[in-house]
Order: C-alpha cells, then sequence, then structure tokens
C-alpha cells in the first residue's frame, strides 16, 4: 500500500505560495506603467498535480524553455482587466487586494490540514498525544 | 522557500514609493518659488518606475519595481509681469514653477496608499512563514 500522508497538501502549499508570490508583484507593480497584472489558475495546478507529470525547471536563461512551468507545473497567465487604464497598467488594486487575502486563507487551510496530519501521524507514532 | 520573495518584492515597490514620497515633497515645497531666469526656475519632478525581474521571472512571477530615473515636467511656467518683484529680469517678468499643487497631493496620496498596501503585504507573508515554521508542533 502506498502510503501518502500528506495527502497532496504539500502540493497545494506549494501552489498557494507561488500564487502569494505572484499577487504580491502585481500590488508591488501597481504604480509601474504598461505592467501587466498575471495570475495562475488553481485548475491548472489540479490537473498538473493529479496527472502526477514532472516539470523541467529551468535553472539559466539559456534553457531550453518547455512551456513556462515551474514549482508548482501551472503556467502564469495574464489578467484580462475590467477597466482601461491610460499607462497601460493592467492592475486594479482592489481584485488583487481580494485574490491575495483569499490566497492567504486558503494557505493556512492547507497549513491547518497538514497541521491535523502530522499530529495524527505523532499520534499513531507515540500511542498517546 | 518562494515566500521570502515577497519580501524583496514588496521592498522594492516601498523603497519606489518612499522616493515618489520625497519627490512630491520637494515638489511642493518649492510649488511657489520664483526666478528671474526661465531655465533656473524649479520645474515639477516626477519619478518613472519600471518593473523588473531576474532571468526566471516569467517562469516563477516575481517582479519588482525600480526607480528608472527622476524627469522634470515640460509643462509651461507661469511667466507674471512683476516689476517691483526682487527676481523679476529687465523686462519685469517673474517666471513662477510649474508645479500644480493638486497633481502633487495626488500623487502623495496614492504613493502613502501604495506604500500601505506593501505593508500590508510583508506582514501577511511574514505571518504565513511563521505559520509555516510552526508547523506541526
Amino acid at each position: 500500500m502506498k502510503i501518502q500522508p500528506f495527502a497532496n497538501h504539500e502540493q497545494a502549499l506549494k501552489f498557494r505560495a507561488l500564487r502569494n508570490q505572484v499577487l504580491a508583484s502585481n500590488i508591488a507593480n501597481a504604480d509601474t506603467p504598461n505592467y501587466k497584472a498575471r495570475d495562475v489558475d488553481f485548475g491548472d495546478a489540479l490537473k498538473s498535480a493529479q496527472s502526477g507529470q514532472l516539470s523541467l525547471r529551468k535553472t539559466s536563461d539559456m534553457h531550453i524553455s518547455s512551456g513556462n512551468k515551474n514549482s508548482a507545473g501551472v503556467d502564469i497567465k495574464y489578467r484580462v482587466p475590467t477597466q482601461p487604464t491610460l499607462d497601460g497598467n493592467t492592475v486594479q488594486t482592489d481584485v488583487e487586494q481580494a485574490a491575495f487575502s483569499e490566497n492567504a486563507v486558503q494557505y493556512r487551510a492547507s497549513l491547518s490540514f497538514l497541521d491535523g496530519k502530522i499530529r495524527g501521524l505523532r499520534f499513531a507514532i507515540r500511542g498517546s498525544d | 522557500m518562494s515566500l521570502f520573495k515577497v519580501f524583496d518584492v514588496a521592498g522594492s515597490a516601498m523603497n519606489a514609493q518612499s522616493v515618489r514620497m520625497n519627490v512630491t515633497a520637494s515638489n511642493l515645497a518649492n510649488a511657489g518659488s520664483t526666478s528671474g531666469d526661465a531655465d533656473k526656475v524649479y520645474r515639477a519632478r516626477h519619478p518613472v518606475f519600471t518593473s523588473f525581474g531576474d532571468a526566471l521571472s516569467e517562469q516563477t512571477g516575481v517582479t519588482g519595481v525600480r526607480l528608472d530615473g527622476v524627469v522634470e515636467s515640460s509643462a509651461p511656467l507661469q511667466q507674471q509681469y512683476q516689476p517691483d518683484h526682487p527676481d523679476a529680469d529687465a523686462d519685469g517678468n517673474v517666471y513662477v514653477s510649474n508645479v500644480n499643487s493638486i497633481d502633487e497631493m495626488v500623487n502623495m496620496m496614492s504613493a502613502s496608499r501604495s506604500y500601505q498596501n506593501n505593508v500590508e503585504m510583508i506582514n501577511t507573508t511574514k505571518d504565513l512563514l511563521l505559520q509555516t515554521l510552526s508547523l506541526g508542533r
């Protein structure tokens, strides 16, 4: 029997960390002309995690790209803005803030799931808490 | 751990926004300054931001903010005829700086809000990292 003690939660955590970083870049560049806001899709990450395909990681700019896959195995896509801006910036601070805090809560959720798993394992090993 | 890069990104943005605040403060301080020489009068300055990432930013999504420079505004100067002004030139004209106080106030508010945004981002990410560190305790 193959034991998966953490049931893909570590992959979810990886994805949340990546999204945190992408959304942070968006908020940081809220006033940068011609910056295009980006985001990652949870569905893509889920598919990639389920298929179990390993993606190639580039460690140098000279490497041939195998798509834009990164450590979480997802493509970073550009956001379609709902309101146009004069300076070509597509960051909508309110949208990004909402996404950022949602993502932080999801990260915490993954953390507490993992915490429960670890507690369960420890209980199984020690026989007491 | 990729969460640490958020500190770099937010730090670069806070740096850029604080330069913007400084420039705005200079502009407001010099809003009414005059000169008899059109080339010597204070002109409003504005910072120029660009985004920058490392070679792998296409993959990792890490994009910080860099200050590309500070440019002087090319808006026309106010020319006033005041022969009794100590700065007046031979024709009695005085040039007043082209700082627009309303623009600068808006810039200041925008900069301070953006700065606060980045501080919040750092706080949230710090909380997440600390919680990750205490995983399984």
